[in-house]
């Protein structure tokens, strides 16, 4: 029994070390630019670089556009097969669980090859055609978090009853959705639209196929020809990072918790 | 929409609202899902006059294509399953270990920071921890031990694997929580009453419980590590022969020169993946029973 009371502690302080001590190692590093002493340098070297501030901007846009395709495409669905066609959500299961199944990279090469130039629907044709390009395929990376996260927001409350009332009142569907339903499950949808927005941040591997100036490519390049900014960049996109989670969090607890549950 | 006034009943009838609502789900999943994966089918069994072939299948015997793909398969298993035993190790000691309740909330906390922290920041952290030049490195070196001289290297099957750690534990421990939430404390008071140790009620409830959760996100953190590119591509360039690092390069045309045999690649990462959550779905069916 005595074994038992520092065991788990132990296996703790061990884990935590292993995530702890690259944080340490990086922001130390970080901090090495200038010799012989500690400075903040590559930091103001990154926050100088203008192509951090563009291929960042690039990324927090193209962002908060897959978070509101992503809200449109998926809690319409969402709401009226909960509502009217119980049947489809096996289906819907299934289709949110293939961007974890199939890789990102093996996606955008699919998409390269079906959306070309001369293909039917040109999308990598022009530059505004690979943004549109780039944010579906956003919006189909995010479409597995952002389906759990309304699909639990729209589990917490009675939408049988509160349709029906506002059916009784009068409203009609758009109505329905847009001032009764979107307001109920706020705080889940932007919990999934944080996870979106951090995911879409950092990644690499379609806009380097795509050949769009975001914000992991940027950070690649970045990676080979310089020494110290690289763990500048790598703290300040842990940061960007914990932001996020931090308000899935603090929003969790605004979370509706008191109507019925219906299933 | 258009008039207010009208019974809601009968404006629901004249627009099909049900379908105008799946339809964009529908038509999403159609063209950034299975068209794309289709035309990789398609093409990983056309050659370049279009007609149908075997070739594209047998080109991945190749002894190049066959390497990477067993050192992705190996770095993907020894990832997932490191992850998972220490994962589960971890969640086990702060859910049931009598650890104070804050610290369970601020590791489920980084855990989610942490399973999103993969990619390029990743490997520019381990770079600068265990890098030639990397804190841990040089602290070793300082204390008289020479990793680098003694056969580690960041860009080799360990670094790789110890890297993607970072993102795998947390992954686990974001899955199997739930999972271990479901033992009922009176569980173990009932093995206890019945005079089972500690050991006994682990070997003969909690594991065999935890077991079919364990499996499934065995293979979830498995393709998890997969079909991940970012982090090895920032670590080691092209340098790395794992099976994305190789496909990465199909795509940008500078290595292969051969689209069904790129095609025939990405098919093949497709079916393993597969398999790994064939597997997943299996047995998280199973799971669930013990989740009511």
């Amino acid at each position: 029994m005595k074994a038992n009371r520092w065991a788990p502690w132990l296996v703790f302080l061990a884990g935590s070390a292993y995530f702890i001590i690259p944080l340490l190692a990086t922001f130390e590093f970080s901090l090495r630019m200038r010799r012989g002493t500690y400075s903040f340098d590559a930091y103001a070297s990154v926050f100088a670089d203008p192509r951090f501030h563009a291929s960042f901007g690039y990324s927090v846009v193209i962002g908060l556009v897959t978070i509101v395709v992503g809200i449109l495409v998926v809690v319409p669905a969402v709401y009226y097969v909960r509502l009217r066609m119980p049947w489809l959500r096996p289906f819907m299961e299934f289709i949110t669980l293939l961007p974890l199944v199939i890789p990102a990279l093996v996606l955008v090469y699919g998409y390269i090859r079906l959306y070309n130039s001369s293909s039917l629907v040109p999308f990598t044709g022009s530059a505004l055609g690979t943004d549109i390009l780039l944010t579906c395929a956003y919006v189909t990376l995010a479409l597995p978090y952002m389906y759990r996260a309304v699909d639990n927001g729209m589990r917490s409350i009675d939408i049988g009853t509160l349709t029906e009332a506002a059916q009784i009142m009068g409203a009609n569907q758009v109505q329905i959705i847009g001032q009764i339903i979107l307001p109920n499950i706020l705080v889940a949808i932007l919990s999934g639209a944080f996870l979106t927005f951090a995911i879409v941040i950092g990644e690499f591997t379609i806009a380097s196929l795509l050949n769009r100036p975001a914000f992991g490519p940027y950070l690649v390049g970045i990676g080979t020809n310089r020494a110290y900014e690289p763990a500048a960049l790598a703290i300040i996109s842990f940061i960007i990072t914990w932001g996020a989670m931090g308000m899935i969090n603090v929003l969790g607890r605004f979370a509706p918790r008191t109507s019925a549950r219906t299933d | 929409m258009t008039d207010n006034t009208a019974p809601p009943m009968r404006s629901s009838r004249r627009i099909p609202w049900d379908g105008l609502a799946v339809a964009p789900f529908i038509i999403f999943a159609v063209m950034f899902l299975f068209l794309p994966t289709l035309g990789l089918v398609g093409a990983a069994f056309t050659d370049r006059a279009g007609k149908f072939t075997f070739d594209n299948i047998i080109g991945l015997g190749a002894d190049q294509i066959v390497a990477a793909y067993w050192i992705s398969i190996r770095i993907s298993g020894a990832s997932a399953i490191l992850g998972a035993l220490i994962g589960l190790a971890i969640t086990l000691a702060i859910i049931r270990g009598r650890l104070p309740g804050w610290l369970r909330s601020a590791f489920m906390t980084f855990s989610g920071v942490a399973s999103n922290f993969a990619g390029v920041p990743l490997a520019f952290a381990f770079i600068a921890t265990l890098g030639r030049l990397g804190l841990v490195t040089i602290v070793l070196r300082f204390l008289g031990f020479d990793i680098y001289r003694s056969g580690f290297n960041l860009l080799s099957f360990w670094g790789l694997t110890l890297t993607y750690l970072y993102f795998q534990i947390p992954l686990m421990a974001l899955t199997i929580a739930p999972a271990i939430d479901g033992l009922k404390k009176e569980w173990n008071e009932a093995a206890q009453i019945l005079g089972a140790s500690q050991w006994q009620f682990w070997r003969y409830v909690g594991l065999p419980i935890l077991w079919p959760s364990f499996l499934g996100t065995l293979s979830l953190l498995f393709a998890n590590a997969f079909g991940a590119i970012a982090t090895a591509w920032a670590l080691t360039g092209s340098n790395l022969n794992i099976v994305t690092v190789l496909l990465y390069n199909q795509i940008r045309g500078d290595a292969l020169q051969n689209p069904g045999l790129g095609a025939a690649l990405a098919l093949g990462m497709i079916v393993i993946t597969s398999l790994a959550n064939v597997i997943y779905l299996i047995v998280a069916a199973r799971a669930e029973r013990w989740m009511k």
